[in-house]
């Protein structure tokens, strides 16, 4: 050993001095003898010889990224659901290559096992009437799905992407703590985790050997489109939405692999088909990732009071319509039950044992079992049978045997024989510990790794690396993150430098631009409809400006175009009395909901600067007095919506969803703009109405440059409807709208022209002849009647 | 031997763009029961139909418009023959025992009773309600005495009330109220038998019209009826009982769709994107021959 090297252990070491690991379970850094594992010992010689501070950038440059990404989680409590900092734990756990690739062995055994007890179970269920599965666990799972029964999957395979959690028990031997066979969630968060923490470690990583993970999601990309039954079925990924806690994963998942991401209205079960309703009618589907659990999945069928399911869907799949990763009903294997009888099984259906055992499980059902429970107490979890839940995210029915005080034992014991068929015993294993770094040192804290499999045309692969989950406590049922866990990164370490790898292949052949896919009619209705919100609120908060400005200037409420415009707003929702209305809390808060239903769709800058302007403007409602310091908020607001438009004009791609977000702006602000002069450049209008109009219209420069005159209402109607140049006429929002029809798909059909592009037609040339004297205010309700029925139309065409 | 004939319709305020529907409203051919012919028609015509079997072997049918439609028809018109051979024979085992025969029972198949004991989508076990049944029957008590004291002292305490209960109405609020229709009799019953360990049933289906001379007109025979199955152990099987009139079924009730509970078997199910409010009517004929 040269002097150096002698250094860095010495450091290591000194680094590690007050690092230990509980007595008794198995640490991933340490040897039982107190050694360092040979595979962490650059990891340790980096973050010893770091300064504190050099540390601390360290973290804050994998965090940052985090932040910039918008990667967050939702924390449920109490029934509300808030975003919350992602919880990353920055040390990840080091695995070697030779010890995963047995581990990898024997998850892949597992994999087709469990595909093999799904084929049976949906269909000759030999497994029950064999004795090698009491008929009352698969009959009481509420996911054992009866219509699915019978129903064969197009390709012959059930099960298509799995997960699995695993920890290492004292002897130091990987087990499965539960399968996740529904519709796993975290391969998106360990990407996410995996680029932050490279981050961290961005010297260290790129020649430290970690086996990538990009290779893992192509091989499972490809599988993906390798299902498809003909070419023209499309891959899609079903989410039940915005409002659960991973659905920033299957935005970010959608994103990455480059397929569509769906919701249940977005999808249509006709004819044996599935489709997706798109803005140039239906396409069929042939491959659904379905993050959506089973049950939800089609009202028809299964849970009828789901209302983000497909209606139809599994009629459908009798036709073999589809295939869904993983088949309707996989739910099934996750009871903690089946884990009792899979050794068997295993024995059974293939003649091997596991290579990969699963935690140790006795169902309560069975005499010799229950009596074995209760006499091992001590030692035992005991929980609901068909919990889907892993043993250590303790549910309130599950309950930890060693903790029971010893009054409550006999009740245990009466619960047993009471509700036997309905319980498990689970074996309480101590998990092993890494480390984390809390307050600048290392400390041993327990954990699980998730781990993700996914089949291709050649067998199961095997992600090298996982998702771990992080004890905040020595506690280990407190891993889970929405009880203060947090979350690291698995890196598998090879022997031989990795090649460095990305999702994208290199292109061969000649150079094709390739058009962005198809455009769902809901993600459609949601930019047309953001379009809308946010205009409108730009609208309401420039009126509600020029009330507080002239109430500052007058101090008179009653004054007659303060009364005036008081009641205009009110007839819109809105209530000058509070300093910044409500209306406008609530118009910004319906445009940030049509911007989080498409975030797969939608810029990370563009959602930061509306997700900015909600708090802002809920600042704002709890100091802003009327008056003068209202009119200053609101110019503060009008700011930030501009910054919100340019990013949106000047970023985002001029294809179909941003032409549906233009025409939305556009008809909302034509429609504003000729309510507000039918009430304020009317000749019966308060006196000042038209200056207020040439304000609000935001045109008060022009003006006074154009017409060198006092503002009447040939000049004000002139420049605010009729002046093709003033991008806040009415006559540019048509212009506008004319300009994005003639792109949409349905604008012209065998040379007809749509309803829609035939009334923006009209009505362009209509204004566009017209004199100022001609738009009265009749015209101009008149006017806002069409501009309905262009919205109507619209919606008709494409977004219904 | 019976002429049936059933008429469902919806009338919706502002169309519905876009429907499916499910019907389960085809009589089923069982021992004892043909069905000798049988058609369902839609009006308007759909634009798509699929006709299957559900896990329990009812027949659906599927009946999706992909245009606007205001108002919409089903009907069912068929004749079945029905002949009972009534048993008086109890083979069943005392309540206390039927846990033996159930686990000799290890099958999946549709009429394995292990589907009929534990919750279901609308049957969730409740201390009142399983109160209620051990004051009826003990454990000592044979299965089929067991389940006739549970319909008699259901039909006793509950008061036949339309006006009650809706569709969606849970059973325990029911059996509080003491009042309901036959769905509701149904659903309080095979609480009250899953929570005593005895697999129970919905049965859905059809009730003679007008009763024969001298016999008292039964309660349920102007729309779709219900009841309830029992398992009765591996000897005796399946038996039926009619809480709602607290009759053992024989001729008079024929047999549409079985299930665990109202959701395996409702008549029509629809999904119907549509603002609006809708009306529906149901009208059933069955007239013996």
């Amino acid at each position: 050993m040269n002097g150096q090297a002698r250094a860095q252990l010495e450091s290591s070491l000194q680094f590690l001095q007050s690092y230990r690991p509980p007595i008794g379970v198995t640490d991933e850094l340490l040897q039982r003898d107190g050694s360092l594992r040979p595979v962490w010992r650059p990891l340790i010689e980096l973050l010893a010889s770091q300064s504190p501070e050099a540390m601390a950038r360290r973290m804050a440059a994998g965090d940052q990224y985090l932040n910039d990404a918008g990667v967050y989680f939702r924390q449920l409590a109490q029934g509300a659901s808030t975003e919350r900092a992602w919880p990353l734990s920055h040390i990840p756990v080091v695995i070697a290559g030779a010890e995963w690739q047995q581990l990898a062995e024997g998850i892949a055994q597992r994999a087709e096992l469990l595909e093999q007890v799904m084929a049976d179970l949906y269909g000759p269920a030999r497994l029950v009437r064999e004795g090698l599965l009491p008929a009352e666990l698969i009959a009481r799972n509420s996911e054992w799905l009866r219509p699915l029964v019978g129903v064969q999957p197009p390709g012959g395979h059930y099960l298509h992407f799995l997960a699995f959690e695993i920890g290492r028990s004292p002897d130091g031997g990987w087990f499965v703590l539960g399968d996740r066979t529904q519709a796993p969630s975290g391969a998106g968060f360990a990407l996410e985790n995996r680029m932050a923490t490279s981050r961290v470690f961005f010297d260290h990583y790129p020649n430290a050997n970690v086996e990538r993970l990009a290779g893992f999601f192509r091989g499972f990309r490809d599988a993906l489109n390798d299902l498809r039954q003909d070419m023209d079925g499309r891959v899609a990924i079903l989410t039940p939405g915005q409002e659960t806690d991973t659905y920033f994963e299957h935005a970010y998942i959608a994103r990455y692999l480059g397929f569509m991401l769906l919701e249940g209205e977005d999808i249509k079960a006709e004819r044996g088909r599935l489709n997706v309703r798109t803005i140039s009618g239906p396409e069929p589907i042939s491959v659904m990732w379905r993050r959506l659990d089973s049950r939800f999945a089609d009202p028809l069928e299964l849970d009828e009071s789901s209302a983000i399911g497909t209606p139809g869907m599994v009629s459908t799949l009798r036709d073999g319509a589809a295939t869904i990763v993983n088949a309707l009903g996989s739910g099934v294997l996750e009871a903690r039950a089946l884990l009792a009888f899979l050794p068997r099984i295993s024995q059974v259906l293939t003649g091997a044992p596991l290579k990969l055992p699963n935690i140790a499980t006795w169902w309560c059902g069975q005499p010799q079992e229950r009596a074995y429970v209760k006499s091992n107490l001590a030692r035992m979890i005991i929980g609901p049978a068909l919990s889907t839940q892993l043993p250590f995210d303790a549910d309130s029915a599950t309950f930890l045997g060693g903790s029971f005080r010893t009054a409550a034992r006999p009740s245990i014991e009466e619960w047993l024989v009471s509700d036997g068929a309905g319980l498990v015993g689970q074996e309480s294993v101590s998990l092993s510990t890494t480390p984390a770094l809390v307050n600048g040192s290392l400390v041993p804290r327990p954990m699980t790794v998730r781990v993700f499999a996914a089949r291709t045309s050649k067998g199961w692969i095997v992600m090298p690396g996982g998702y771990a989950r992080i004890g905040q406590s020595d506690d280990p049922t407190a891993l889970s993150m929405q009880k203060g866990g947090s979350v690291a990164d698995v890196w598998v370490i090879g022997e031989k430098p990795v090649v460095t790898d990305s999702l994208s292949d290199q292109p061969q052949g000649p150079f094709v631009r390739r058009m962005p896919g198809i455009l769902p009619s809901r993600a459609a209705d949601n930019l047309y409809w953001l379009g809308r919100y946010v205009e409108r609120a730009e609208g309401v908060i420039r009126l509600v400006r020029a009330y507080n400005r002239r109430l500052a200037e007058t101090g008179d409420p009653d004054q007659p175009l303060l009364a005036a415009l008081a009641q205009f707003l009110d007839r819109f929702g809105t209530d000058v009395s509070q300093p910044v209305p409500e209306n406008v809390l609530n118009l910004l808060d319906f445009a940030q909901n049509c911007a989080g239903k498409i975030r797969d769709r939608f810029s990370i800058d563009g959602w930061s600067a509306l997700a900015d302007l909600s708090r802002t403007v809920r600042d704002m409602s709890r100091t802003a007095r009327t008056g003068d310091d209202a009119s200053r908020a609101m110019s503060v607001l009008l700011r930030k919506l501009a910054g919100f438009s340019g990013l949106v004009h000047d970023n985002m791609f001029h294809f179909m969803g941003w032409r549906f977000l233009t025409i939305g702006r556009a008809l909302e602000r034509a429609d504003r703009t000729s309510a507000f002069l039918a009430e304020f450049a009317d000749v019966a209008s308060p006196p000042g109405g038209f200056d207020l109009a040439v304000e609000v219209g935001d045109s008060v420069m022009t003006h006074r440059r154009r017409y060198a005159v006092e503002t009447n209402r040939s000049t004000v109607i002139d420049l605010l409807a009729l002046d093709i140049n003033n991008p806040r006429s009415i006559l540019f929002q048509l212009e506008q709208i004319s300009r994005q029809d003639a792109y949409l798909p349905k604008s012209t059909v065998n040379g007809q022209m749509s309803p829609f592009s035939r009334t923006a037609l009209r009505l362009h040339t209509e204004l566009s002849v017209a004199t100022p004297d001609e738009v009265n205010t009749a015209r101009l309700w008149n006017l806002r009647d069409e501009i309905a029925t262009m919205s109507n139309d619209l919606t008709h065409l494409y977004l219904d | 031997m019976y002429d049936i004939t059933l008429s469902i319709s919806y009338h919706y305020d502002s169309p519905a763009a876009v429907s499916h529907n499910m019907l389960r409203i085809l009589p089923r051919t069982l021992p004892g029961q043909q069905l000798i012919t049988g058609l369902i028609t839609a009006d308007p015509r759909p634009s798509f139909r699929r006709d299957s079997l559900d896990f329990f072997g009812n027949v659906i049918t599927e009946i999706g418009y992909d245009m606007p439609v205001k108002d919409v028809f089903f009907r069912f018109a068929g004749r079945v023959r029905r002949n009972v051979e009534a048993s008086n024979l109890d083979l069943s085992p005392q309540v206390g025992k039927l846990a033996s025969d159930l686990s000799a029972a290890a099958t999946l198949d549709s009429i394995s009773p292990h589907h009929f004991t534990g919750p279901s989508d609308r049957i969730h076990l409740h201390p009142e309600i399983a109160a209620f049944a051990r004051q009826q029957a003990s454990s000592s008590m044979s299965v089929v005495s067991a389940v006739q004291a549970i319909s008699q002292a259901i039909h006793r305490e509950l008061i036949f009330d339309p006006e009650a209960t809706e569709v969606a109405t849970l059973p325990i609020e029911a059996f509080r109220a003491r009042r309901g229709v036959c769905q509701d009799f149904t659903h309080i019953m095979i609480t009250a038998l899953r929570s005593l360990g005895i697999p129970a049933g919905y049965v859905s289906g059809f009730l003679r019209t007008i009763p024969p001379t001298g016999q008292e007109r039964l309660e349920g025979a102007d729309a779709m009826h219900a009841w309830v199955q029992a398992w009765c152990g591996m000897e005796m099987g399946w038996m039926q009982i009619d809480p709602t009139n607290n009759i053992v079924v024989g001729g008079d009730h024929i047999v549409v769709a079985l299930g665990r509970d109202y959701s395996d078997v409702a008549p029509i199910k629809g999904a119907i994107r549509t603002v609006g409010k809708h009306e529906t009517e149901h009208e059933v004929n069955v007239i013996p021959l």
